[in-house]
């Protein structure tokens, strides 16, 4: 009873707010504004509590983005490195004179993404273990000179470029320390139970650190869409 | 039940209620609180003064989907209004489907700013394809490989501006936008294998973790959330390359205000706890 | 069989990508540009898993009447219009097809294609929005959990404090007037980096040696998750 009659009111002065906008601002002429208006407050409408409007928002933003997804990997990857290559610029065929390799290079991939499509099946679905053995064996093989150089050569060159500064040397026991702390392998008794100690500060510092920017980008989502609805739709700020 | 009590048991919808105020009131009443540029930002807007005007391009990567807009839709358009209004020529690439759609939206809102910047002269937008590590790297080799058409079925190799652009030795420097790890992988690969010059802008989540990158010079500069848009946004209209309105600036005094309510909300909270927790003993032992 | 030609494939492009970094002979580059081809093609085919997966699992709750069966609808509707449309009109140039729609109804838009209308005006707006709730609970998670309960909790909610008030215009404003090195954007920067980038290098190499320790296992076959289960 003391939540309807909440609600009751505070619909009524969101409607009473909603109209002086209305009245004192310039809203968008454009049907398309007002959807994207619409769906928004639909999801917001969540805030107060699950409702149709709100799972009808949801629903309809699936299937928007698979629809779109759809339509990019489309005319993007299989049109762009398959069809055209395949059917239209025919690159296998250079001055006249017909090349097996570069007609091969898009068949065989092709055959080997066609694989995946063997999960569908009962008795052949193993051979999906194709496809993704190449990806993954590649992915893995691609990554570890460049992991090793860009994650850890790097990163210690610049940690072992001592200054002599108070900065310099809390950034070393800073870098030590954190490493220290994420040893499993020896229990953290002792010297390396102390060292995981001040590890665990300097994590700290660098969780409060995030945390702080995770709010402030937080806000930052709740700002744009503000925006969009003062700015674009009703048209009361500048 | 104590006042501090009903406090901790406070329904959250009236947190919800003091948080849509706090980000309402300054829109509709503007404090323009001063903004001060910082290092990371600075540097951005340095490298990008770098690339010569009609000369090889800033890469864009647009590697985000609507879920992060509000923070790097206003990077996008600030490094768009830059390079367009100094001539500087500018390719885009997305390594999500959804980051496609992103560039293109963000090339139609800044584009009728310019109607002298033309497709295929003064930018290129490759559009997406799949399989990021492998993009990046191709991208390394040559960009035909794996963009044999710009994202509008016309072949690069009849775009006026690709004619001298093949890999990353042709492009003068790379400027990442996403919210997630992509970053990352620019720099393994792009970064590490090929020696690309690169920047990032992220949202503020992932702000705070590509410092050691910053430091050791993996990036040459960092716009970090709403903020780093809004600082990017001063400096470009501080040289006079724009007059289009700042998204990120306006939203700097919300973003104080609502800073200000959170806080306030974690002290009261701890007040409120620890208040309770000592209350709660007091009636154990004087109960007990 | 089943699983050992997966494990060879993996061992064998595992080793030839790690050894190819090191050898930068023509041959060597061709095969490398061609091998990356392959893993695009290959992985584009991965979406129609993903398609394939949303549409099984909405036309079983559809046929079931499992709650909320009526919401399926709506996605199946939408993603087929939304492919449709995306596919027959053109992803960011339009096809013949929404030229002559466009001139024939005399569509005013300010985007290229219907697909780029649907995303600008449904899909942007509505992920925004998604993700824009979270500022709601993360203010209203701040009120109810942050609370400073030993010393490394009160480590954490003053550097997040810190961090709040100096990354905003607010926070500059408040200090001005103190010393250059008492003003509050000043100390974020230092906080940022210093401690905090030292710990976040800490775990960075942590992570790169879990990365390069993972990938190894799975050249070398002891990792064999990917495979699924079954023999």
């Amino acid at each position: 009873m003391k939540e309807r009659k909440g609600l009751i009111i505070g619909s009524v002065i969101l409607l009473i707010i909603f109209i002086g906008m209305l009245i004192k601002g310039e809203p968008s002429k454009s049907i398309l504004v007002w959807i994207a208006a619409l769906l928004t407050l639909f999801i917001y409408s969540f805030l107060y509590r699950d409702n149709i409007f709100y799972k009808f928002a949801e629903h309809l933003f699936v299937g928007v983005s698979v629809g779109y997804g759809i339509s990019v990997y489309w005319q993007n990857a299989f049109i762009r490195k398959v069809f055209d290559p395949l059917f239209i610029t025919k690159t296998y065929i250079v001055d006249g004179q017909f090349h097996l390799w570069p007609l091969l290079a898009i068949v065989i991939p092709t055959l080997m993404g066609l694989l995946m499509l063997s999960i569908f099946t009962k008795k052949q679905a193993w051979l999906i273990r194709i496809p993704i053995a190449f990806v993954v064996g590649m992915s893995a093989g691609i990554s570890v000179p460049s992991t090793f150089q860009a994650y850890i050569f790097e990163h210690t060159k610049n940690t072992l470029y001592i200054t002599l500064s108070i900065s310099s040397f809390i950034m070393i026991v800073g870098v030590i320390t954190t490493l220290v702390y994420f040893f499993f392998s020896k229990e953290h008794k002792g010297l390396l139970g102390k060292t995981a100690n001040i590890g665990i500060w300097f994590i700290m510092i660098a969780f409060g650190a995030s945390f702080g920017y995770t709010v402030m980008a937080r806000i930052s989502l709740l700002i744009g869409r503000m925006n969009f609805l003062l700015y674009d739709w009703l048209g009361v700020i500048k | 039940m104590g006042f501090w009590e009903k406090v901790m048991r406070l329904d959250r919808r009236w947190v919800f209620f003091l948080i849509a105020l706090a980000v309402l009131i300054p829109f509709l009443k503007p404090l323009r609180l001063p903004i001060s540029v910082t290092k990371p930002v600075k540097d951005i807007f340095d490298e990008v003064e770098k690339v010569p005007p009609e000369g090889p391009p800033l890469l864009i990567g647009t590697d985000y989907a609507p879920s992060t807009a509000p923070e790097l839709d206003p990077m996008l358009y600030a490094l768009l209004r830059h390079c367009f209004a100094t001539k500087r020529r500018v390719m885009l690439v997305a390594l999500y489907p959804q980051g496609a759609g992103m560039a293109q939206a963000g090339l139609d809102n800044v584009l009728p700013e310019f109607p002298e910047v033309k497709s295929g002269m003064d930018y290129v937008f490759l559009g997406y394809q799949p399989g990021i590590g492998s993009v990046i790297l191709q991208m390394g080799e040559e960009i035909r490989r794996v963009f044999p058409t710009d994202a509008y079925g016309v072949s690069l190799d009849s775009l006026p501006m690709m004619e001298y652009i093949h890999n990353y030795d042709d492009i003068a420097f790379m400027m990442d936008l996403s919210g997630s790890s992509v970053p990352m992988l620019w720099v393994m690969y792009a970064g590490a294998r090929y020696e690309q010059r690169i920047g990032v802008g992220t949202t503020a989540v992932s702000a705070a973790q590509y410092y050691p990158f910053l430091n050791t010079g993996q990036f040459k500069g960092m716009l970090g959330g709403l903020k780093g848009a809004a600082e990017y946004e001063k400096l470009i209209k501080k040289k006079g390359y724009t007059e289009a309105r700042k998204v990120a600036t306006i939203g700097m005094d919300a973003q104080s205000i609502a800073h200000l309510v959170i806080l306030f909300l974690i002290i009261i909270g701890n007040i409120a706890f620890f208040a309770s927790k000592s209350h709660r003993k007091k009636t154990k032992l004087t109960s007990g | 069989m089943r699983r050992k030609i997966p494990l060879t494939i993996a061992f064998v492009f595992g080793i030839v990508m790690i050894i190819q970094f090191f050898i930068p002979h023509p041959v060597s580059r061709d095969f490398y540009q061609t091998m990356l081809d392959w893993r695009i093609i290959v992985i584009a085919f991965t979406y129609i898993l993903a398609v394939s997966s949303l549409i099984r699992i909405h036309i079983n709750k559809v046929r079931r009447k499992k709650t909320g069966w009526g919401f399926s609808y709506v996605t199946l509707i939408s993603l087929t219009v939304t492919a449709v449309v995306g596919v027959i009109g053109g992803c960011f140039q339009p096809t013949q097809i929404t030229t002559w729609l466009i001139e024939h109804f005399n569509w005013q838009i300010e985007q290229r294609t219907v697909l780029m209308v649907i995303f600008t005006y449904i899909q942007i707006p509505m992920g925004a929005t998604m993700f824009s709730l979270l500022a709601f609970f993360i203010a209203s998670a701040a009120f109810r959990a942050f609370k400073a309960r030993n010393l490394t909790a009160i480590i954490l909610l003053l550097t997040a404090f810190v961090v709040m008030l100096g990354r905003v215009p607010i926070g500059e404003l408040i200090t001005k007037r103190l010393p250059e090195v008492l003003q509050l954007q000043n100390i974020v920067e230092w906080i940022l980096n210093y401690p905090n980038m030292a710990a976040q290098r800490g775990i960075l190499m942590g992570v790169g040696l879990g990365m390069m320790a993972t990938a190894l296992k799975i050249i070398l076959g002891i990792e064999r998750g990917y495979l699924g289960g079954g023999d």
